[in-house]
């Protein structure tokens, strides 16, 4: 063999690749120079610069993991009807640009002909930020793909139309971990049983300090069992967050039937009126069923239209909540409150009501 | 998009008793029903890759399938992490083993290549088809645009292609992004790509602070990991608030640009009582009012720059010229002690000279260095902050206290105040030599 095919090859440590190689044109031309934009169709943005030149930009939801021919399809429709260019949102979303307004008409039929939904702009449901679930995740309390394709069907015309008070920005999460981050309404995963321990393997696959370590309510402490060096729980104590699980995988969290879904509101991440707020909970134990979660369907479905029918304008979900309160947001969306929406965390007093500040 | 010929074959191949991979088609009863309904579906897509035969990755792409509707019918997940790096780096691939390898051989390894995208997620479609050709040729024909953090996500690689997969993707200028206890991929918006509202170069400023920090993204040696994120104004639109340990904030210090006659255009279309009631009183500092000409007076001094009237009226009202950043140090999620937002520790720095940007990578070099020298295992910077206090935090970093890092001082009288005097000439001092300072500045730039 050559020394070439025996010597690994060094990395090129080139770190994160520059924009400027791959922008369209209009929008490097005008990089820093932009001065007002306006939204043409839900779907449709157009940006004017302060020179007068004019980018439209159509954008589309996907599917986010995507196989190559999705992927060769969209730069297609980019070679034919957009200018060979396109980015990604932060959600997502597909976005093609084109300097020619007359552009935008065949490219937006292209894309709905092609099952790409034209929207997520303006004040619309915009695609779920999610994560990677059972398709690639080592600790996942459920799909991702899955649950975020049957929410985006049911929100579909939410996404193609411009019709909510506000933005909503809808997130979901495998585990408690909540990768899938902040959001107006949150479908996370939430364990309802302590870990089950596999105490053969402990030993072996697992630091045991470092896992005691890593409980935020120091419920685990090293034991011998069955002859072997392993780890017990206090159930009494345990939250069952599901920390203990990526350290060591003998602990297991994930149960077939103990794996919850819970829904979480309210949470914001724009600075724009009010300050971001953390999304809280609504409602708990929701059942983890694949391949349609008609439970998680029916709620998120429930909270989206009576947020739709009641917000004002511009009033985000956590928002509207703020203004009519949290007795007629349980009320209006027929959900329970329960002892366990009171939180009993570190700081937990400073988010109970210290004043006479009641509806009735 | 259900696409008729996968369904065909569906019916056509029963699942194999041994429960051994033959070559057959896996039954995907389950799955099948995610390919209905008008939004774009994952499973057709992975269906496309299985069905391509004369592609390397077919044979893994049904295993693949059979293990993700085993995860359906069994209501768990199946995956195991190990170690898998390539030559030269420390991390960037996240390790993927089946625990169900016996029944579906074929993708017993399927790793992640976390890849750094360009900057605010531009791409070509002639870059776009060689990141295809690269990733048929060594991988699974499965991508991810984008993860949570902002990398891509090639997702499904074998031990051994993972190296000929990267070298490939190295070789056409990307590189790894972060994965373990390290820097990670940063993420910025769209920015001054297309958006009026941004007050700073976002994709430079990524750039700068992950490029020069490299080797602490590619040989993870961190107490944990720390995350860069880079918004071009408030509306924050990559999250960085609740997401990043440090969040870059675009913001601008004087007056709000407001043009009349848009504004007057706006209320004529709206009416006054939309206008005083979606915009003025939605001010969360009473800083707008109304004029009986329809014009707009806007209270600079109390406006905190939440952009909520410049995204309603984006026409008639602009940020200001006097443009920089805000720094918030400390968000994350859930793990350790519970969500933590950022907290304020740079009200505002200047970023448009070169010396500006230094100073902002410099600043991020010392952050980190200063939560690798002190964050505990596991700890995040935020949950260091917590645990020794904002006060040693900022002397640490020789940081001085500034009102605009508290929602409000402090309430606990817990507290030994003996050098007060001695702090609040100090304050006095600085005071006075940044009056002299911004004095300079003023008469220089005039």
């Amino acid at each position: 063999m050559s020394e070439a095919a025996t010597t690994p090859r060094l990395p090129d440590e080139t770190g994160v690749p520059d924009p400027f190689l791959y922008m369209h044109p209009t929008m490097k031309k005008n990089y820093g120079n932009w001065d007002w934009h306006e939204r043409l169709r839900p779907g449709v943005l157009h940006h004017t610069s302060k020179t007068g030149e004019s980018i439209y930009t159509v954008r589309a939801g996907t599917q986010r993991q995507m196989d190559v021919y999705t992927i060769r399809k969209l730069c297609d429709i980019a070679d034919e009807f957009a200018d060979g260019h396109f980015r990604f949102t932060t959600r997502s979303n597909i976005e093609f640009m084109v300097a020619d307004q007359s552009k935008i008409e065949p490219l937006v039929e292209k894309l709905t002909s092609e099952g790409f939904p034209v929207g997520g702009t303006g004040n619309s449901v915009s695609m779920i930020s999610h994560t990677q679930g059972w398709l690639h995740c080592d600790i996942p309390g459920t799909d991702a793909s899955g649950v975020v394709k049957k929410l985006m069907d049911m929100m579909y015309e939410e996404f193609i139309k411009e019709e909510m008070p506000n933005r909503v920005r809808i997130t979901t999460s495998c585990c408690q971990v909540n990768c899938g981050g902040q959001g107006d309404i949150a479908i996370n995963v939430q364990y309802t049983k302590p870990p089950k321990i596999d105490h053969d393997l402990v030993a072996n696959v697992c630091e045991r300090p470092a896992v005691v370590a890593r409980c935020p309510v120091a419920a685990i402490r090293p034991a011998i069992v069955n002859g072997k060096p392993s780890l017990e729980v206090d159930e009494k104590k345990c939250i069952c967050c599901g920390a203990c699980y990526p350290p060591c995988p003998p602990m297991q969290i994930n149960g077939d039937d103990s794996t919850k879904l819970a829904i979480w509101v309210g949470g914001k991440h724009s600075n724009a009126r009010t300050k971001p707020t953390f999304h809280k909970l609504v409602v708990a134990n929701l059942p983890n069923n694949p391949p349609h979660w008609p439970e998680v369907e029916a709620v998120v479905k429930k909270i989206l239209y009576t947020y739709k029918d009641n917000a004002r304008d511009w009033e985000r979900m956590g928002e509207w909540i703020d203004r009519i309160g949290w007795p007629k947001f349980f009320e209006l969306t027929d959900l329970a409150f329960t002892k366990h929406h009171l939180d009993d965390w570190t700081g937990a007093r400073h988010n109970m009501n210290s004043s006479t500040h009641i509806r009735f | 998009m259900p696409s008729p010929d996968s369904s065909s074959k569906k019916n056509g191949n029963p699942s194999p008793k041994n429960g051994k991979s033959d070559g057959k088609q896996h039954p995907t009863p389950m799955l099948d029903e995610l390919e209905g309904g008008p939004w774009p579906s994952f499973v057709t897509g992975l269906k496309r890759l299985r069905d391509s035969q004369d592609k390397q990755y077919a044979p893994m792409m049904n295993d693949l399938l059979g293990q993700l509707e085993h995860s359906y019918e069994k209501k768990l997940g199946f995956w195991k992490g190990g170690v898998v790096s390539v030559y030269g780096y420390g991390g960037g691939i996240i390790p993927r083993f089946s625990q169900v390898a016996e029944k579906f051989p074929e993708s017993k390894e399927f790793h992640t290549l976390r890849v750094m995208p360009p900057a605010g997620f531009h791409y070509d479609t002639d870059i776009m088809r060689k990141i295809c050709d690269i990733w048929e040729e060594f991988g699974s024909g499965l991508i991810a645009f984008h993860g949570q953090t902002g990398n891509i996500m090639f997702q499904g690689a074998t031990t051994e292609n993972t190296q000929k997969a990267f070298d490939a993707l190295n070789k056409i200028g990307f590189d790894l992004g972060g994965a373990g206890p390290c820097m990670r991929t940063g993420m910025s918006c769209v920015g001054a790509a297309r958006c009026e509202m941004s007050n700073y170069d976002e994709q430079r400023a990524l750039r700068s602070i992950i490029n020069e920090y490299l080797d602490e993204m590619h040989r993870p040696a961190m107490p944990y990991k720390f995350k860069f994120k880079f918004s071009g104004c408030p509306n924050d639109c990559v999250n960085s608030v609740q997401r990043a340990d440090f969040a870059v904030i675009g913001t601008w210090r004087d007056d709000i640009k407001v043009n009349q006659d848009e504004v007057k255009a706006y209320v004529e279309k709206v009416g006054r009582k939309y206008m005083i009631d979606s915009v003025i009183t939605n001010c969360p500092t009473r800083a707008l009012s109304l004029n009986d000409d329809n014009t707009l007076d806007v209270d600079n001094q109390s406006c905190v720059r939440c952009m909520h009237c410049l995204n309603v009226m984006p026409k008639a009202l602009s940020p200001g010229d006097d443009k920089g950043v805000t720094i918030l140090i400390g968000g994350k999620r859930a793990l350790k002690v519970g969500d933590l937002m950022g907290t304020v520790i740079v009200p505002f720095m200047k970023l448009e000279s070169d010396e500006d940007y230094e100073k902002l990578t410099e600043f991020a070099g010392e952050v980190m260095e200063f939560f690798s020298e002190n964050a505990l295992e596991h700890e995040r910077i935020g949950e260091t902050i917590d645990r020794i206090g904002l006060p040693a935090f900022l002397d640490a970093l020789e940081i001085d206290p500034d009102p605009n890092m508290v929602k409000h001082p402090r309430t606990s009288s817990y507290v030994r105040t003996d050098d007060f005097t001695e702090e609040a000439e100090k304050y006095f001092e600085k005071k006075k030599a940044k009056e002299a300072e911004e004095a300079k500045r003023v008469a220089a730039a005039e």
